[in-house]
Order: structure tokens, then C-alpha cells, then sequence
């Protein structure tokens, strides 16, 4: 009596391709992934519209007022994010998942990485659509800004990496919090809510923020100053976003490997 | 072979399996029998891999769950009916699995087929009965063509064509030489379809031995089961 043998196993082990396989079949086959990211070019381009139609002043920074539907967006793939894993935490759905591949951090980092991807395609179409848009939108007497002009393209490419980093911050809060309503809370809290207190309570972290990282050092053309605030710069901002992605990413991998299911 | 060595959780200060040891052979069904409470989903957790044991270990062919190569090629579980997303469709639940395992995807149109699923697999798995859930987690376990099946309480929510559709199926896969570990509190159905059994009460180990011998003892499965177990029910109405 011998255990009957894997009929015709490939060769090794699985790894990160397969992984990634079934993490980009699990997103694309929910027709909520699809809402959200609809609704977040169609936000960023709508606001972008809009704030373009009103626009009367020359001067303003005209590339951040057209990614001005950037900051807003960010909560959808920030959801996004959340929900690739407290979704399968509420379905049961982590228990299929964990038993297919049992090596816990590389699911996060394959989901990580399909999410990262897609939310940084949409997230440039996002801004890019937006930034032209928003340009045609502006009346006759304010002449439309040019990505070949100083920190144009710069201030649309982050913008629309800002997406992408949200959305992988998200995913680090998900893993880390397992409950979508708490992991949700956490993150409208710590994008905008906490965005609005420390403005008036504590400006000297207001720069750090993620919203106004965004919106405010990766998204600007002109430095952005608010009386004693100084915002980071561009590359500042992102390498700061970047590293609050990073650090709720590795945590969540760290408890995820730690925790039972 | 599946063996377990020693398996102990703890839960704060409850004792949920407590240092329990058995086997699984290829070849037969073995019922995983015990009250409400027993241990017998946190086992099968166990060996699984999805939670951590405080002390002991399971074995399949000799490795543990996480050192598979290929983990649904070697064992197929359900563990909860409804382990999937209920917004994706049963075939695009299938299909993602199967995908990372490098199952070709001509399986899942095949495990489809064998649960009777195939009319249904394009619709939002949410909107599955309990007994089409059943099936659909019967799909997935089947995907890798494992050596290894672990169902827990597998006929639950299916009618009766669908507990004579089951009962047939293990006892068929077990015929092909796998390893069939099942667990289940109706004894009836356990008495019908398997050859072996582990009964256990509050995390230990009760018995470990065939259908037969163990119905032997007490004239039927069922009251050998009741009297082995029997210390170890939490809450048992009086008898007069």
C-alpha cells in the first residue's frame, strides 16, 4: 500500500509566476475591481474637467490643479488594496489560498505585485487622461500646460504613482488588520481624516502625510508652501510614500507567516 | 500515508488536541469521528498547515504540508463549504487555483464535470446552494489529482442523492489508492462508507481501528461511538 504518486508533477516547486497567475485571475475576476478602477479614472478625470472650466488664473499651477482629482481617487485603490486580502479573510476564500501556497509572504508579495502593476497602469491612464483633459478644459485665455514644460511630466508620472502606492499601502493594511471594516477605518482615518486634524493641530507632520505627499510634493510643478509648511519634494514624497507602503507590506507579511488562519 | 505525531493546540487555557496520534492509509476511507467540540476541524487545520501546533507534527508521505512541492497535487481539502469569494464565478475559482499549482486547465472543466457543476460554474459562486458549495469545494480538492483527500463534514447541506453521490465518490477514490480522511458526526453515514476509524473526544485520542472491530464491541458503530465518547460530551440530555 503506497500513497498513489502525483500524476505527471512538473519539475520543482511552485513559485512566484504561479503565484502571481492565480493572484491576477483572483483580481480580474471580480467585477468590483473593474468598479473601482473605472471610478478612479473617471473621478480623476471628471474633477480635472471641472476644476479646468473654473480656472481663471494663469499663473496657478495649472499640471496639480488637472491631478487635483488625484487625492480623492487614492481611497479606490486604497480599497482595492484592503480588500484583496480582508476579502478573503471574510469568504473563507484565505483558507483555499493558504493551502495552495503555504509560503505565506511570497502570496502577499505576488499580490503585491499584480496589484502594484495594475494600480500603476490605471493610475498613469488616470493621470495622464486627466492632465490632458483638464488642459482642454481650461478657458481660451489660460493657456494649457505642456508635459515638454519644466516638471510637467514629472508631476504626472508621480501622480499617477501615487495610486499605485496607496493601493499597495492598502494592501499592507489589509494584511496587517484582516477585518475590512477596521482595515477601511484605518485607512480613511490615516489618509484623510488624520490629514485634517494635524492641519490644524500639528502642522509640522502635515508634509508626511500620504494625501498630501500626493498631492502636494508628487503631484506639483511649483514647490508647495502653507505659511511655516514646507512639503517634501517630489522625489522626497515618494520615497516617503514608498516607504510607508514598504513598512505595512513587510509587517503584514511578518503577522500573515506568524498567524494562524 | 498521513500520520500524525503528537499533535497538540492550545486555544488560551483550553486543550483543543491534545498530543493526538494516528494514521491514515492509502487505499481505504477513514471516518474522523468525534462529539461537537472534539478537535476534528482544528486537526485538519493542523495538517494543513493553517494553524501552528504548540507541539507534535503531521506527515504526508513523509513531509510536512508545508514543504510540499506542489501542495494540491499531493492533497485536496475542503475544510469550510463556502472557502471562496462569493462575487468570483465557481469556474474562475477553480481556474485561479489550478493556476497555482501549474494544473493545466483542462481540470477544471474535468473536476467541474465530476461534481455535476458544469451547468453552474459560470455563475457568481455566492449564489450557490449549500449543497452546490459542497460540490464546488469537492472541485477544488479534486483539481491536483492528489494522493491525499480531507473533508470535513462533506455531506452537510446535500440532499440525499447528493450524501449517495458522496458516499460513492470517496469510497471510489479510496479504491484508486488514495489516502481518504473524512470527518463526520453523522455515524450512520461514517458506518456506510468507511472502512476505518479515528474517534476522538476533547483532543485525544478515543480509537483508532476498523468499522468492523469497533462495531463489533457494542453491537453497532453507533453505540460503540456513544460509549467510547461518552466522557468526553460537553452537555448531554438526560435520558429516562
Amino acid at each position: 500500500m503506497t500513497t498513489i504518486p502525483s500524476s505527471q508533477a512538473p519539475d520543482g516547486r511552485y513559485r512566484f509566476a504561479q503565484v502571481a497567475t492565480m493572484e491576477w485571475i483572483k483580481l480580474r475576476s471580480l467585477r468590483s475591481t473593474w468598479w473601482a478602477l473605472g471610478a478612479t479614472v473617471a473621478g480623476a478625470v471628471g474633477i480635472a474637467v471641472a476644476v479646468g472650466v473654473n480656472t481663471r488664473d494663469a499663473a496657478a499651477d495649472l499640471t496639480n490643479n488637472a491631478l487635483a482629482g488625484i487625492a480623492l481617487g487614492l481611497l479606490l485603490t486604497g480599497v482595492l488594496g484592503v480588500l484583496a486580502v480582508t476579502g478573503e479573510y471574510s469568504s473563507g476564500m484565505i483558507q483555499a489560498t493558504l493551502a495552495a501556497i503555504p509560503n505565506r509572504p511570497l502570496v502577499l508579495a505576488a499580490k503585491a505585485a499584480v496589484l502594484g502593476v495594475v494600480a500603476l497602469a490605471v493610475g498613469e491612464a488616470a493621470a495622464f487622461i486627466a492632465f490632458f483633459a483638464g488642459g482642454a478644459a481650461l478657458p481660451p485665455t489660460v493657456p494649457a500646460p505642456t508635459l515638454g514644460q519644466p516638471g510637467v511630466l514629472r508631476a504626472v508620472t508621480l501622480g499617477g504613482a501615487g495610486y499605485c502606492l496607496i493601493g499597495l499601502f492598502g494592501l499592507g493594511l489589509g494584511a496587517i488588520i484582516r477585518h475590512t471594516p477596521g482595515a477601511i477605518v484605518v485607512l480613511v482615518g490615516g489618509v484623510y481624516v488624520l490629514a485634517q486634524l494635524v492641519a490644524g493641530f500639528a502642522p509640522a507632520i502635515m508634509p508626511y502625510l500620504p494625501v498630501s505627499i500626493v498631492a502636494n510634493s508628487m503631484s506639483v510643478v511649483q514647490p508647495v508652501a502653507a505659511g511655516q509648511v514646507r512639503f517634501l519634494s517630489p522625489w522626497a514624497g515618494l520615497g516617503m510614500l514608498g516607504l510607508y507602503a514598504a513598512v505595512t507590506l513587510g509587517t503584514g507579511a511578518w503577522l500573515l507567516a506568524r498567524r494562524d488562519v | 500515508m498521513l500520520e500524525a505525531r503528537g499533535l497538540t493546540k492550545r486555544y488560551g487555557s483550553t486543550v483543543a488536541v491534545d498530543a493526538l496520534s494516528f494514521d491514515a492509509r492509502p487505499g481505504a476511507v477513514t471516518g474522523f469521528l468525534g462529539p461537537n467540540g472534539a478537535g476534528k476541524s482544528t486537526t485538519m487545520r493542523l495538517i494543513l498547515g493553517l494553524d501552528d501546533p504548540d507541539a507534535g507534527e503531521a506527515r504526508i508521505g513523509g513531509r510536512r504540508y508545508r514543504e510540499l512541492d506542489w501542495p494540491l497535487r499531493e492533497v485536496g481539502a475542503v475544510l469550510e463549504a463556502r472557502a471562496f469569494h462569493p462575487g468570483r464565478s465557481a469556474r474562475a475559482h477553480l481556474t485561479a487555483l489550478a493556476a497555482s499549482n501549474d494544473i493545466p486547465r483542462s481540470r477544471v472543466e474535468e473536476a467541474l464535470g465530476t461534481v455535476g457543476l458544469a451547468d453552474a460554474a459560470g455563475r457568481r459562486a455566492g449564489q450557490l446552494s449549500l449543497g452546490m458549495a459542497q460540490r464546488l469545494g469537492i472541485a477544488a480538492a479534486l483539481l491536483g489529482d492528489p494522493g491525499v483527500l480531507l473533508l470535513d463534514e462533506p455531506v452537510n447541506g446535500l440532499d440525499p442523492e447528493g450524501i449517495r453521490w458522496m458516499r460513492n465518490l470517496l469510497r471510489s477514490l479510496a479504491a484508486e489508492g488514495r489516502v481518504v480522511l473524512v470527518s463526520s458526526h453523522l455515524i450512520g453515514e461514517m458506518a456506510r462508507t468507511a472502512e476505518r476509524v479515528v474517534v476522538i473526544g476533547r483532543g485525544r485520542l478515543l480509537a483508532a481501528t476498523s468499522v468492523q472491530e469497533l462495531s463489533a464491541r457494542s453491537g453497532s458503530l453507533e453505540e460503540a461511538f456513544l460509549e467510547l465518547t461518552a466522557d468526553s460530551v460537553d452537555y448531554r440530555a438526560r435520558t429516562t
